[in-house]
């Protein structure tokens, strides 16, 4: 095809092949557009589906179970037909709890290292080092748990398990305090330098200025690290599952083998036939699990909006 | 000022220089602690498991119940899923994410959208499994399969993907576009030959993040795929059962019977990491090829 040089003379009329090619062009942008559209469409439709499917499927476990008895009894015992989740969800909030009651400090203590301690070169140097921590498997984690940690629990408290709560938190805590530290990380650092210069210039030494200037101007920033931070914590399944002790019982002390939401739906799904009430009792409790992770994701939106609006 | 103010004076600004002088003791010794912790974090695992490792155990099929299994089957399953998942997820992530930073008008269906784009990020892999087993397993009764595995592992991408695309389209200088629209081109040609190879490099950030995190991921394995390999190497059927390396450190650790399971697992561990680890540096070499391009 040879080139044709354009020239400045008056518009003539498009020649067939230029209308031609004007509608493969167009055709062509709109298809990719729609293309585009559907992926767009998609991605939203997986979400409904999976929300819709979860709670079709949960919902029928009250057929045949109570709603008091699977909110509010400790008993799971699907062989004797009796199905109270309450360890579970008890159990998931208590990991949850104490792993953000272990993570948060450190987390923060740690973010306010790289953002305003730590000459820049040396957080640049470390940033990618703690992202390194966020991309080990999470059945790594288990595997340390279980090879180092639950050894260590056993030698330093002398009890003959190490399985549960404590082990749990701990291995959650070292997973979460990468999310929580690069997030707040961030957030410390968008406090406008003014805020800091005026503060260090009105003669505040460095520890005023952060607890009294950089951490309120930073604090919805620092919630939004740390509600992500939990919604990690409670949804993360195969570092638990090793190290959680899988024991459908009330965990009165933290060394005790117990089980969370997710390490039971994970533990016994596979061998459940799928019709019945047992499996359909595992759904609802993932439904749960969805609803609290949607929930927490509408609250850091809402923070995030009224960011917006105060700036 | 009397000397009782003066002197008080002294001593709150004692105190609090002394506070000051704390907490940056506190802050300097957590920070270290957190790279130290992460570096002996990594140290141990490899320490553990990269002694003794050799071709026969990363290639070598596994065994159920004498010593010197491998890990070849759990590997190429591991690597398969990947492929097949990020070729699914690739082109819908990217569509997605181009359709919200360049065509989506600004209105209330779209910000649903985004909502739900945003919520699917935050689901926990564990529902993804849950969905996986009722659209693959039962729904479709292919039982557990790779295909199933890869596709649910997809699903599980899209909004990371689509959500590092729109930031990448959309932090692309608008002259650029303007100068490709103002030359004629068209809002696709202007799309493929300008925006999509300046955005490349943050893409492709995004996409090494999203394998590593499918490479590793194993509670939704477990549920869609199985936890047994088919016990070939080399087997590229997506109908066969597919636990990957992941799945396999688990199995190994917490149900298998082989006399030797510490040893495979500290090994495969190992492996796991040092996979991971190749995943961020190989596909983050385009950018830098990029960048001294540039």
């Amino acid at each position: 095809m040879s080139k044709t040089i354009p020239t400045l003379s008056a518009p003539q009329r498009p020649s067939r092949s230029s209308s031609v090619r004007r509608l493969r062009l167009r055709l062509e942008h709109r298809s990719f557009r729609l293309l585009c559209a559907s992926s767009a469409v998609l991605v939203c439709g997986v979400l409904l589906a999976m929300l819709f499917f979860m709670f079709r499927t949960g919902v029928l476990t009250f057929r045949d179970v109570p709603v008091s008895e699977f909110f509010l009894s400790t008993a799971w015992e699907p062989e004797n037909e009796k199905y109270g989740a309450l360890v579970f969800i008890l159990g998931t909030f208590a990991v949850t709890g104490l792993t953000l009651l272990i993570a948060v400090p450190i987390s923060l203590l740690a973010a306010l290292f790289l953002a305003e301690l730590a000459p820049q070169r040396l957080s640049r140097v470390v940033r990618p080092i703690l992202d390194l921590l966020v991309g080990i498997p999470s059945v790594v984690y288990g595997y340390m748990g279980l090879t180092l940690l639950i050894p260590a629990l056993r030698a330093v408290t002398g009890s003959n398990l190490g399985d549960g709560v404590l082990a749990a938190s701990l291995v959650l805590a070292v997973m979460v305090l990468p999310t929580i530290t690069r997030i707040s990380d961030d957030a410390l650092r968008a406090v406008p330098r003014k805020y800091v210069q005026g503060s260090f210039a009105l003669g505040a030494t460095r520890f005023q200025t952060v607890t009294g200037v950089i951490l309120p101007a930073a604090g919805r920033g620092i919630v939004q690290a740390v509600i992500l931070g939990m919604a990690r914590a409670i949804g993360e399944t195969m570092a638990v599952v090793m190290v959680i002790g899988n024991t459908p019982q009330l965990a009165d002390s933290l060394l005790k083998p117990t089980s969370v939401l997710t390490s039971n739906i994970v533990m016994q799904l596979p061998n459940v036939p799928f019709d019945s009430t047992w499996n359909n009792a595992l759904y609802m409790m993932g439904f749960l699990l969805l609803a609290i992770s949607l929930l927490m994701i509408g609250v850091v939106r809402m923070l995030q909006k009224k960011g917006e609006n105060a700036a | 000022m009397s000397q009782a103010a003066n002197q008080a004076r002294r001593t709150a600004l004692r105190r609090s220089r002394r506070a000051d002088k704390a907490f940056t003791a506190v802050v300097w010794s957590v920070g270290l602690g957190c790279v130290l912790f992460t570096l002996a974090l990594l140290g141990t695992i490899l320490a553990e498991g990269l002694p003794g490792l050799s071709w026969s155990f990363v290639l070598g099929l596994p065994s159920e119940i004498e010593e010197g299994g491998g890990i070849g089957p759990a590997l190429f399953n591991s690597l398969y899923i990947l492929v097949l998942s990020l070729l699914i997820s690739i082109p819908l992530g990217l569509a997605s994410g181009i359709y919200l930073a360049e065509f989506a008008p600004d209105n209330r269906a779209i910000g649903l959208i985004r909502i739900c784009v945003e919520g699917l990020a935050s689901v926990p892999s564990l529902i993804f499994g849950l969905f996986g087993i009722a659209l693959f397993v039962e729904g479709m009764g292919i039982g557990l399969t790779i295909i199933g595995g890869a596709v649910t592992l997809a699903l599980l991408n899209l909004p990371l993907l689509t959500r590092v695309t729109e930031e990448a389209m959309r932090s692309v200088p608008p002259e650029y576009k303007q100068g490709s629209l103002a030359l004629g081109a068209t809002h696709t040609q202007t799309i493929f030959k300008v925006c999509l190879p300046a955005a490349l490099s943050s893409i492709m950030t995004g996409i090494s993040l999203t394998a590593g995190r499918a490479f590793g991921e194993s509670a939704v394995i477990v549920l869609v795929s199985g936890v047994s390999t088919s016990g070939l190497m080399w087997d590229f059927d997506p109908m066969s059962p597919g636990a990957t390396l992941a799945v396999h450190l688990w199995y190994v650790q917490s149900e298998a019977i082989v006399p030797d399971a510490a040893d495979i697992a500290s090994h495969a561990a190992a492996v796991l990491l040092i996979v991971v680890l190749l995943l961020n540096l190989l596909l983050r070499i385009p950018i830098w090829w990029n960048a001294r391009r540039a």
